[in-house]
This record gives C-alpha cells, sequence and structure tokens, in this order.
C-alpha cells in the first residue's frame, strides 16, 4: 500500500511537470505548423480575391476613396439591367431544356431495359467532356443562318429560303448551351434513381398502379430533389458560362452578364464597375446553393436506399426502340452533329463546300502547328498551368481533408469551409477577384504565369477537397491506429497506410481537376497576357477573327488532348472517374 | 505490481462524463472484459488505454510507469500494446503475411525471424496456407484470425480487444470466442476485452468487470457477477432475474405476501434495517401441480399462471402469486406445460437467492 502510494505521489509530481513542457512543445507540432501555413495559404488563394473585390467595388478609380458611383454606372444603364434579366431567363430556359435531354436519358439508363446502355453513356460522357465553346462553334457550323449545314439540308429538300433553325437566338443560345449542360442533371438524376429499389415500384403496382402511373407517381417524384438540385447547378453554370454566349451572344447582339463583365474589361479596364457589377452573379450564387443545400438537407427523400432492395429493370416492351430512339437523338444533337461538322472543318479548305475530294487538306493543322506562332506555345501553357493547379490544389486539398478528418487541430473546420468557399464563387467573379488583388502593383502578377496558375488553384480547389475528403474518409482511423498501436509514428502511418489507400483517388481527383483547368475559359480571359494565352483563349481569339476551318483544327486538337488524358483518368480511376458523384 | 493499472480514470465531454473515475488493475496474464450496454463508456475506456484519447482526470499505469495523465500521454506507438479493432482494420493493400509482419518490422527485427514467427502465428490461427492473399480476398472469420495473429505476433504487454466479435455471424462469434480464449491459454497476454455481449464475456473472461453510465458497477469472476451481483444494475443486465424489495427484522425477510429467514439465503445479509433487494433467478424456483411436500426453509406458494412462452430449451412461465402483488418468472422444462389461468404451486430455493443490496 505506501509502495504503490510512494510510486503514485512520484508519478503525480511528474505528470504535475510534463503538461507544461508538452503545452510548450505543441506550439511546434508539425500539424500546428501545417495549420498556420494552409491558412496562410488558402487566404491568399480564397479570402482575399473575394474580399478585395467587395472593397474594390466601393474605391474611386486611382484614389481608393469610398464611392457608390460604381453601383451607379454598373446599373444606371438600361442596357446592362437587361444583360442581367438575359443572363437569368437564359439560366432558366437552359435548365428547363437541360431537364428534358436529361431526365428520359437518367430513367432510360437507370431503371429500364432500353438497348445501347453503354452508347447512351459514352453519349453523356462525351457531352460533358467536350468544351461548351467547342459545341458552339460546332452548332455555329450546323446552324448558321444562312450557310449551317442544318438550313442548308432543309432548303435542299423544301426549296424554301427561310433557314429553319437560327443559333444566333436567344432560343439557339440556350439549345446549345444545354446541350452541354444536361449531362450534369443526369449524373444528379441517374444516381438518386440508382438509389431506388423495384420494391418501391412493386409496392405501387401491388396496389393496382400500371407502369407509367407508377414512374410518374411514385418514381420521379422520390427523385425530385436531385432533378431540383441538377436544375440549380445547371441554372449557376449558365449564368457564369462566357465562352458560348461570347461566340453566339455577341454576333447575335445578346447581351448577358458575363459578356458585359467582358465589355468593362476593354480598354480603359474599369474593374470597379465590373466588381460592382459582378455582385449579383455572387449573390444569386450564395443564395441558390443554399437553397439547394436546405432542399436536400430535408432527408427521407431520396435516400430510401433500403438494404438489399432488388432492383429489376421495367420492360418497355415494344417501346424500347422509342425510348433508344430518343436518347440516340440527344447524343446526335449534343455530340455526333457537332463533332462531325467540326472535325469535316478542320480538314476541309472551305467548310461550306461540304464533303468533297478536292475540299480536303492538312493545311489547317499544317497552319497551326507548323506556322501560328501562339498555337504551340498556347498547348504547352494549358498543359503546364493545368498540371501546376492541379498538384497545388490537390496537395492543399488533401492537407485541409486530412487535418479536418481526424480533427489534428482545433478549428480544423475553418479550413474545410475556405476550401469548399469557391464552389459558390462563379469563376468569372473569381477571375475579376484575383485581378483586383494581384494585377497590379505591388504584387503586379499580370501576365504572369502565376497568377492564372493561382486562379485556376483556388477555383478548382473545392473539386479536389471534396474528391480528397471523400478518399480520406474512407479510409477508416481504425487502419491508422492499427498501425500506431503496433508502433508506427503518424508520420509513419500516414506513409505506410494511410497514402497507398488513398493515392488512387487522388491521382482520379488531380486528373478531373486538370481536365476542367485544360479547358477553363472564363476565367483565364479576364488574367492571360500576351505570352500566356491558353488553348481556351486562343480557341476564343480565333473565333473572333471568324477562320472557322482553323478554329476547327485548333479544337480538334485540344479535344484530342483531352481524350488522352479522360482515357488515362478510365484507365487509372475507373471508367466512371468523372461522372461520379461525390 | 499489477501489469496494468487504471486509477481514478475519468473522460468528460464538456459536462458529459463518458467515463466516470474508474479504478481497476489487472495482473499480468489476466484477461478482463469490460462488460456494459453501448455508451456505458466501456470503449472510450479501452481507448485511453491505448493512448487514442487522453484522460481528462486520473492516471494509467503500466508496470509502474504512468503512461496517460492529463496533458501527458504517451503516445500509441511507445505502449508496446496491440489491438483488436471492431472493423478488424486489416490493411487491404498488404497481404496476410505483410498484415500480420508489419509490427514486427516495425521492431526492426531481422527479416529471417519476421519471416518465421509470421508463418508460425499463421499456422497457430489457422490461415498458414491463406498467407498471400489480400484481405479482399477473405471472409469475415479469416479477417478476424489475421487481426488475432497481427495483434498477437509482437508479443504486446497488453492485448486489446474492442468488440472484436460483433461484425460475425452468431455461429462465427461462438467458434471465434474459444478461439480467443484458447489463444489467451497458450499465450498469457494480459488482455483487456471491450463487449456488450455477455456471453462473449462469460466465456472468455477471468474477471468481468460491468460498467454502466460511465462507472464500473463490479468487478468479480464470471460465476460470481452471475450468482453475486452487488448492484441492482448488475443483477438486472446479467442474464434474467426477479428483483424483489424486502426488509429483514427478527431474521426474517419479509416479502411482498411472504418471507423468507434470512440465515437459509447462501450469503449473509446485512444486518441493517434498511430495505434489501433480492436477486431471484428463474431457475431458483419450480413450478408443480400438486402441492409439494414442504421442506425446512423452503417457501412454497399458491400462484396463478398468468403468461408463457415457449424458447425451444425450456418453457418461460410468469405466475402470479394468490398473495401480494408480484409477478414471477420462472423457467421450467419443456415438458412440464402448464395452460395459462391454471393453478400451480411454486416452490423456491433460498440458497441461489442473491442478496443484492
Amino acid at each position: 500500500m505506501t509502495e504503490s502510494a510512494a510510486i503514485l505521489s512520484k508519478s503525480d509530481t511528474e505528470a504535475a511537470r510534463r503538461p507544461g513542457l508538452l503545452r510548450r512543445l505543441r506550439y511546434l507540432e508539425p500539424s500546428n505548423l501545417l495549420w498556420v501555413l494552409l491558412i496562410g495559404a488558402l487566404l491568399f488563394l480564397v479570402a482575399i480575391p473575394i474580399g478585395k473585390l467587395l472593397v474594390v467595388s466601393f474605391e474611386k478609380q486611382g484614389s481608393g476613396a469610398f464611392t457608390l458611383a460604381n453601383y451607379a454606372t454598373a446599373y444606371g444603364r438600361a442596357r446592362y439591367l437587361e444583360a442581367l434579366g438575359n443572363s437569368l431567363m437564359l439560366g432558366a430556359l437552359s435548365a428547363l431544356l437541360s431537364v428534358v435531354f436529361a431526365v428520359p436519358l437518367a430513367w432510360a439508363v437507370s431503371r429500364t431495359d432500353m438497348p445501347g446502355k453503354g452508347l447512351t453513356w459514352a453519349m453523356v460522357m462525351g457531352a460533358f467532356i467536350m468544351p461548351p465553346y467547342l459545341g458552339a462553334v460546332g452548332w455555329i457550323l450546323l446552324a448558321g443562318p444562312n450557310s449551317g449545314f442544318v438550313n442548308q439540308a432543309w432548303t435542299w429538300l423544301t426549296g424554301l429560303q427561310a433557314p429553319l433553325v437560327n443559333v444566333y437566338s436567344f432560343f439557339g443560345l440556350a439549345l446549345v448551351i444545354s446541350l452541354h449542360s444536361f449531362p450534369l442533371i443526369f449524373i444528379f438524376v441517374k444516381s438518386a434513381l440508382d438509389l431506388i429499389s423495384s420494391e418501391m415500384e412493386d409496392a405501387a403496382n401491388i396496389l393496382g398502379a400500371g407502369t407509367w402511373t407508377t414512374t410518374r407517381k411514385v418514381t420521379l417524384p422520390l427523385v425530385w430533389p436531385a432533378v431540383l438540385g441538377g436544375i440549380i447547378v445547371v441554372f449557376l453554370e449558365t449564368v457564369a458560362l462566357f465562352g458560348t454566349p461570347a461566340i453566339i451572344g455577341i454576333p447575335a447582339r445578346i447581351n448577358v452578364v458575363t459578356t458585359q463583365l467582358w465589355q468593362f474589361f476593354e480598354y480603359p479596364v474599369r474593374v470597379e464597375v465590373a466588381a460592382a457589377y459582378a455582385m449579383p452573379l455572387l449573390l444569386i450564387t450564395i443564395g441558390m446553393i443554399a437553397v439547394q443545400k436546405l432542399l436536400l438537407a430535408r432527408k427521407g427523400f431520396v435516400s430510401q436506399t433500403g438494404k438489399g432492395g432488388e432492383r429489376r429493370p421495367i420492360r418497355l416492351g415494344r417501346w424500347r426502340w422509342a425510348v433508344w430512339g430518343y436518347c440516340g437523338f440527344v447524343g446526335l444533337l449534343a455530340v455526333l452533329m457537332p463533332l462531325a461538322v467540326l472535325l469535316q472543318a478542320s480538314f476541309a479548305k472551305a467548310w461550306g463546300r461540304g464533303l468533297a475530294w478536292d475540299n480536303l487538306t492538312l493545311g489547317n493543322y499544317g497552319y497551326l502547328l507548323f506556322r501560328h506562332e501562339m498555337a504551340l506555345p498556347s498547348i504547352w501553357n494549358t498543359l503546364w498551368f493545368s498540371a501546376a493547379s492541379a498538384t497545388a490544389a490537390v496537395v492543399i486539398a488533401v492537407l485541409v481533408a486530412y487535418i479536418v478528418a481526424r480533427r489534428l487541430v482545433p478549428f480544423g473546420s475553418v479550413l474545410a469551409f475556405l476550401a469548399m468557399a469557391p464552389f459558390v464563387i462563379p469563376g468569372i467573379v473569381m477571375a475579376i477577384g484575383f485581378y483586383a488583388a494581384y494585377a497590379a502593383p505591388p504584387i503586379a502578377l499580370y501576365g504572369t504565369a502565376l497568377i492564372i496558375i493561382l486562379a485556376f488553384t483556388a477555383r478548382f480547389l473545392p473539386i479536389a477537397f471534396a474528391n480528397s475528403a471523400a478518399a480520406v474518409r474512407a479510409v477508416h482511423p481504425e487502419m491508422e491506429e492499427a498501425a500506431r498501436i503496433l508502433g508506427g509514428g503518424r508520420l509513419l502511418t500516414v506513409r505506410r497506410i494511410t497514402a497507398p489507400l488513398i493515392i488512387r483517388s487522388l491521382i482520379g481527383g488531380w486528373l478531373i481537376v486538370f481536365i476542367v483547368a485544360s479547358r477553363e475559359l472564363s476565367a483565364a480571359v479576364f488574367l492571360v497576357g500576351p505570352r500566356t494565352r491558353t488553348m481556351s483563349v486562343l480557341l476564343y481569339d480565333l473565333s473572333e477573327a471568324g477562320n472557322f476551318e482553323v478554329l476547327a483544327a485548333f479544337g480538334g486538337l485540344l479535344l484530342l488532348i483531352t481524350l488522352v488524358l479522360v482515357a488515362i483518368g478510365m484507365k487509372l480511376a475507373g471508367r466512371d472517374f468523372m461522372l461520379r458523384r461525390s | 505490481m499489477p501489469r496494468l493499472t487504471l486509477k481514478g480514470l475519468s473522460k468528460a465531454y464538456g459536462t458529459l462524463r463518458v467515463v466516470d473515475n474508474v479504478d481497476l488493475s489487472l495482473q499480468e496474464g489476466e484477461f478482463v472484459c469490460l462488460l456494459g450496454p453501448s455508451g456505458c463508456g466501456k470503449t472510450t475506456t479501452l481507448r485511453m488505454i491505448a493512448g487514442f484519447i487522453e484522460p481528462t482526470s486520473g492516471s494509467i499505469t503500466m508496470d509502474g510507469e504512468v503512461l496517460s495523465a492529463p496533458g501527458a500521454v504517451l503516445p500509441p506507438e511507445r505502449r508496446r500494446m496491440s489491438m483488436i479493432f471492431q472493423s478488424y482494420a486489416i490493411w487491404p493493400n498488404m497481404t496476410v503475411a505483410e498484415n500480420v509482419g508489419f509490427g514486427l518490422k516495425l521492431q526492426k527485427l531481422p527479416s529471417a525471424e519476421v519471416r518465421a514467427r509470421t508463418r508460425q502465428i499463421l499456422e497457430v490461427v489457422q490461415m498458414g496456407h491463406l498467407a498471400d492473399r489480400y484481405p479482399a480476398e477473405l471472409s469475415g472469420g479469416q479477417q478476424q484470425r489475421v487481426a488475432l495473429a497481427r495483434a498477437i505476433v509482437v508479443k504486446p504487454s497488453v492485448l486489446l480487444l474492442d468488440e472484436p466479435l460483433s461484425n460475425l455471424d452468431a455461429n462465427l462469434r461462438e467458434e471465434m470466442r474459444f478461439e480467443i480464449r484458447r489463444l489467451h491459454d497458450e499465450f498469457r497476454i494480459t488482455t483487456v476485452y471491450v463487449t456488450h455481449d455477455q456471453s462473449e464475456a462469460m466465456a472468455t473472461a477471468d474477471r468481468i468487470a460491468v460498467m454502466n453510465a460511465g462507472r464500473i458497477e463490479q468487478v468479480d469472476a464470471p460465476h460470481l457477477i452471475y450468482t453475486q451481483p452487488r448492484t441492482r444494475f448488475v443483477a438486472a443486465f446479467i442474464g434474467r432475474t426477479n428483483l424483489l424489495e424486502g426488509r429483514l427484522a427478527d431474521g426474517e425477510i419479509g416479502l411482498d405476501g411472504f418471507s423468507l429467514r434470512a440465515a437459509q439465503l447462501g450469503q449473509k445479509v446485512p444486518d441493517a434495517a434498511r430495505p434489501i433487494l433480492l436477486s431471484v433467478r428463474p431457475q431458483a424456483m419450480s413450478l408443480s401441480r400438486s402441492q409439494p411436500q414442504t421442506r425446512e426453509g423452503r417457501p412454497v406458494l399458491a400462484a396463478i399462471v398468468a403468461q408463457r412462452t415457449y424458447l425451444g430449451e425450456s418453457w418461460d412461465y410468469v405466475v402470479r402469486p394468490q398473495e401480494g402483488g408480484l409477478q414471477l418468472r420462472v423457467t421450467a422444462p419443456p415438458l412440464q406445460v402448464h395452460e395459462v389461468g391454471e393453478k400451480v404451486w411454486l416452490e423456491l430455493d433460498p440458497q441461489q437467492i442473491a442478496v443484492v443490496s
């Protein structure tokens, strides 16, 4: 008894002495140091550009004195307000059209015995990876009012001179946008449909409801939150989109917020006015994302997985070919037709002359690869900007994800919040923020590669973070604890256990960021200098010049690079790595 | 000197005390189960022993060295312990042999020895033929054996098990519980085993520590936990029982409707004039159709059958003595059939009645 008391009193004094030392050591613990570094990086990438954007919108150009004049200018002309209205209507119409394309396809692929599901998948994937501005160019070739192939065919068939379709119209613009946004709704709805067990439908069938009634009253209502979530995302993508509205909208004299912002950046650059004019875009996005969160927070709606619920495809009978036809039609519009005319134009001397042996040439590619002074540098720029920003984003993201998931530091959630914040910031707004914060002296990054890489990193940080957080979450903490209790320190555990387990997902995340960065236009177009043009910006420049053959050839090159990357991604990270919903 | 000592160990999250002033010590080679309902603090206690959680107060001592105290926690990797997790935590990127050899490699043993000991322990858990498989190719029971081998092969000073069998199906669970005890008998590793399953605890442990709401209610050998529960919680949690309240006066314990002579109970009755709680197991009573011969000190009561449930191995009757308002649960052999509403005679065996408090 006395002996044990002596031991305990000795250890008590030890325990009393040790905390002081430990607490001091704790300040030097690597995870806390890392925390400070990460906070610094995230402030620089996210908080400062957005803060600066806000501040600048209230500053007088040059003097920096407080003023409301920027807002007065930005909203003082009917033309500017009209652009705002156009953006909202365009967003709504594109979202609606996307639903029309996406929901039947998702239902057919997920719930029915329609033939050719793999083909439909490939079409959706194709529409998803094709850069939207490339589709826009394709549709100009297809549905230009006079020389577009569809209108030519119409005139040839009917003898009527009036064009059948005109891409240079509000509806045309919305259609082209939706043909590239519908995969988002498809992904949302399909993954929701995949969770519904057949028993849900059987329960309605047994009470006397036919297939059609069941689909309408049970299946679709169950995925309604997913549809709504998809609508919101497409709406937001559309109002923040720059490429398609610039390529189609400007010639058609349809002014939207993003193209108007672009005009504020024409000489003389009025960044203060642009900042003020970008505010609605920011507020709408934040508001809509909040609404979506609220909607999806209502549990028990979609996630009725029902353990082991059997899933049987609905037998369509003779309707299966009709459904197949619709899927094919969408694929034709979204991928095959634009791709076909782009390829034709890229190998043509004059695209309007159609397919003919004497019209065939490799000259467009040759011109780009050997004589154009910016084409090759822009390809190189695109590759290394994208690689650098993907690397930076994934490294920051995985560190934040790990620290947050394992609760290594207090207030880790601040890190997670900052890493996810760019999700609610449209790329174009982000770019203006970066311009406002870092373009001018003292930092003077305008025209450098660094400002583009930083902007891309910030813009795609949420993608990398969502990916990394899912990867880290998938590693059960006990996996690490098992290594620790056997004698492995934290660093050894991360190196030997955690890293091998998450590396594949991280490569997948890296490739996704790389791919979206390599086609990013709206953030790049505001930040590139003469020596830092990316492929997407050069493509836009070419479209302004109006040489469609060279433009198509350059699009072909861009597409080729994207396809190679996607193929690598599928090989390394699984067939559906881009369409997986995290 | 005990191998492992927990002294006044507590863990609080805010105002919630998850573990509350736990005292426990294990001799070398002893196997102790922490048994309790979910949320009783048993896993938190185990994770404090492992060094994953810092205690709010109290200490953990191994062989006289303080491992954990508030503000001073030796990290898990320096405790020379090993642990088996609820999820097994078998690393999917390593083969069975690599999993098992991991801890040995960390000890920087020569690779020939690592290989030899890995092979040897895999034979012991009957997994030798699967050494080169990956975990995804193993069944749950096989993964469990790998986890056991990985934890034992390093010869830890303390082995910790956190609900290791809860993910297995019933048959396998029974098999593995004997396997765990067999390995303990073979290697005599000091072991702390956390479970909510009392039959698991009974089958494996030298001593069981029953926990409730963060506190240890009783620590005793399994048969003593069952036959001599010290608290109302232990009596009710372990097995099924009838709890009767009585009062001692002149050597007689007065209960609702009948009384017992204190001297005839198997245990000494505390002498105070306060309420007494008795635990009467369903097996401590028997039913008969006709009035049995009154034996010395065995109370016989007239009763009515109120409910019955056939459980296969036995009948479970609920009877209501005619005097007083008690309802008693009685176990009877399968062939002894009574109808609901039938009048029966109930005989109690005072030797099997436990005085709880």
